[in-house]
């Protein structure tokens, strides 16, 4: 089935933070084929200003009732603009969109790692591989426990949740990533997933590298059109050559990509 | 009503068309509608070569609009006639392939490839402002334009649209050397050069420092620009720049353009170009007019 776009309406409002939402709207066009890693392109606007719309990743789907929840941080006008939305209203959206999925089907024991508001796109990949049968370990990293989030939605989709903060105000002190080192040195995991920032996922791919682990990571990049017609979130492809790079769109051939594939 | 507009010998079924880069090769955008609704396609700039284009970031917003430097990203005509010509084929809409190149031989070169394939005509890309060699360089004059202009001409029988850059002093006399090259019909405008610095870290945001401005924020340069393009030559004008709705899309015809293309409004309405002509449609029964052909050129000036 193709994307869509479709104006969802609006049926729950979670403010998670200060700056950070929860929507739930109603969007059965898109849970019906949407899979974990995919993102939507969501317009805040019927105006031309601010004028893009913003690519934000899906956290959730109830697939039966075809709910669709995204989590938002405002960092801008268009995300603030979102925030002004009402139960009731109309979003409009596109998607599902990007090719490039969560794909673990060949493991038993994944490792999911995410970093601070990176977390979002891993709940449904947790969700459905728990509900598959695999044995999920879920790091989660935060700054300090005012950043912590999700914490209890993301046990009940986990086997096993290592929950660190930097500065050990909360949870595990230390690096997420540190965590997960100890379980691959333990024989515990065969594959890692992972989303945040671009140091943290830089981290995680030179330690799957190290212990040739398979690891994906989802990428985040500023988007033109979202659905890989203008290329601009381009991100280099690993083997091509530094004096002539070959690109792929984030979009399109991703946001999920085989960590060793792409160069970031 | 008629919609129907005879383009440089090309028959579209209504004057509206998608701009180069803004819509692939219209793969992504035919799981939303029926490409035989809208008048023409214009490819993704296309080279002889496959060409890699610039290093990312390479798009970002700007206040109705956004800034792009692809840099010409594209995969070929050789795989463009392979893969992407036969599937454009499948829908009753014009084929019209951007050409882009870094020298004249590769103009013509690349034109005598097109010119053997099934396809309504060329726009020659005389115009993209983020790559080195060739377009904007040859676009910025009356004799680069003319110059290109005519060796295309002689290997090329199809129509012949030649797209011309506003980063120039004097766009009708730019406009005048395609029309003397032998251009069949002129389409403006492409990107205006533009550059967004962030204030953090004192960088311009794009990789390449400046790119190509677009969207609405362009639309009154556009639309004055073909207004002196389509009083200085006698060829059609394609309208573009910043059109996102029917009532945009009107105000170029009457400019002068006998066409339009959506550009990046695709991106924020997949539906945006159906959409316009919709709206087009609502223009003209409104005003009791029948044909579009009735309206192209029509400003009072005051």
């Amino acid at each position: 089935m193709p994307k869509v776009q479709i104006q969802a309406k609006l049926v729950q409002v979670n403010q998670l933070k200060h700056d950070i939402f929860k929507f739930s709207v109603a969007a059965k066009e898109i849970t019906d084929q949407a899979k974990p890693g995919q993102f939507l392109e969501i317009r805040v606007t019927d105006q031309v200003e601010p004028f893009l719309r913003r690519p934000i990743s899906i956290y959730n789907m109830d697939k039966e009732k075809g709910i669709l929840e995204f989590i938002f941080q405002v960092k801008g006008k268009g995300t603030k603009l979102l925030t002004q939305k009402q139960v009731g209203d109309d979003i409009d959206i596109v998607g599902p969109l990007g090719f490039g999925i969560f794909d673990y089907s060949k493991y038993q024991n994944l490792a999911i790692i995410g970093g601070g508001i990176g977390v979002f796109p891993l709940y449904e990949l947790a969700k459905e591989a728990k509900k598959d049968g695999k044995n999920v370990t879920t790091y989660l990293g935060y700054r300090n426990k005012d950043f912590v989030l999700l914490e209890k939605e993301f046990e009940q989709v986990s086997d096993e949740l290592c929950l660190a903060t930097d500065d050990g105000s909360y949870g595990k002190n230390g690096f997420a990533i540190n965590f997960l080192k100890e379980d691959i040195e333990n024989g515990k995991i065969d594959s890692i997933y992972a989303c945040g920032p671009l140091p943290m996922l830089r981290a995680v791919k030179a330690l799957a590298v190290e212990k040739n682990i398979p690891c994906q990571v989802s990428l985040e990049e500023k988007m033109g059109c979202g659905m890989g017609v203008c290329v601009g979130c381009s991100v280099k492809i690993a083997s091509s050559p530094a004096e002539n790079p070959e690109y792929v769109g984030v979009c399109k051939a991703g946001p999920v990509f085989d960590a060793t594939y792409v160069e970031f | 009503m008629n919609l129907e507009v005879d383009f440089a010998g090309i028959k579209l079924k209504n004057p509206v068309t998608v701009a180069s880069g803004t819509f692939g090769y219209g793969r992504e955008y035919s799981d939303f509608y029926d490409l035989g609704k809208i008048g023409a396609v214009i490819t993704k700039g296309t080279s002889l070569k496959p060409k890699n284009g610039n290093k990312p970031s390479r798009v970002c917003e700007t206040a109705a609009g956004m800034i792009n430097s692809i840099g010409l990203q594209n995969p070929g005509v050789e795989y463009f006639a392979k893969y992407d010509l036969p599937f454009l084929r499948k829908y009753d809409t014009k084929i019209i392939v951007n050409a882009c190149g870094s020298s004249i031989d590769e103009y013509v070169e690349l034109c005598k490839i097109l010119n053997g394939l099934d396809i309504d005509g060329v726009e020659l890309n005389l115009s993209c402002p983020n790559v080195k060699e060739g377009c904007m360089a040859f676009g910025n004059t009356y004799e680069g334009v003319k110059e290109v202009t005519s060796a295309v001409r002689k290997v090329l029988d199809k129509p012949l649209i030649v797209k011309l850059t506003p980063n120039v002093t004097d766009i009708a006399g730019i406009a005048k050397g395609a029309e003397d090259g032998g251009a069949d019909a002129i389409s403006a405008i492409n990107t205006l050069l533009a550059m967004k610095i962030d204030i953090e870290t004192r960088k311009p945001v794009l990789a390449n420092n400046t790119g190509g401005l677009s969207g609405p924020a362009i639309k009154p340069v556009a639309v004055r620009m073909v207004y002196q393009i389509a009083n200085a030559v006698k060829i059609p004008v394609m309208g573009l720049g910043g059109i996102t709705n029917g009532e945009d899309a009107i105000e170029f015809m009457l400019a002068g353009a006998k066409a339009i293309s959506i550009g990046c409004g695709n991106f924020i309405d997949p539906y945006t170009a159906p959409k316009t002509v919709a709206g087009i449609e609502k223009y003209l029964e409104k005003h009791n007019i029948d044909d579009v052909n009735d309206i192209v050129g029509k400003v009072q000036m005051n």
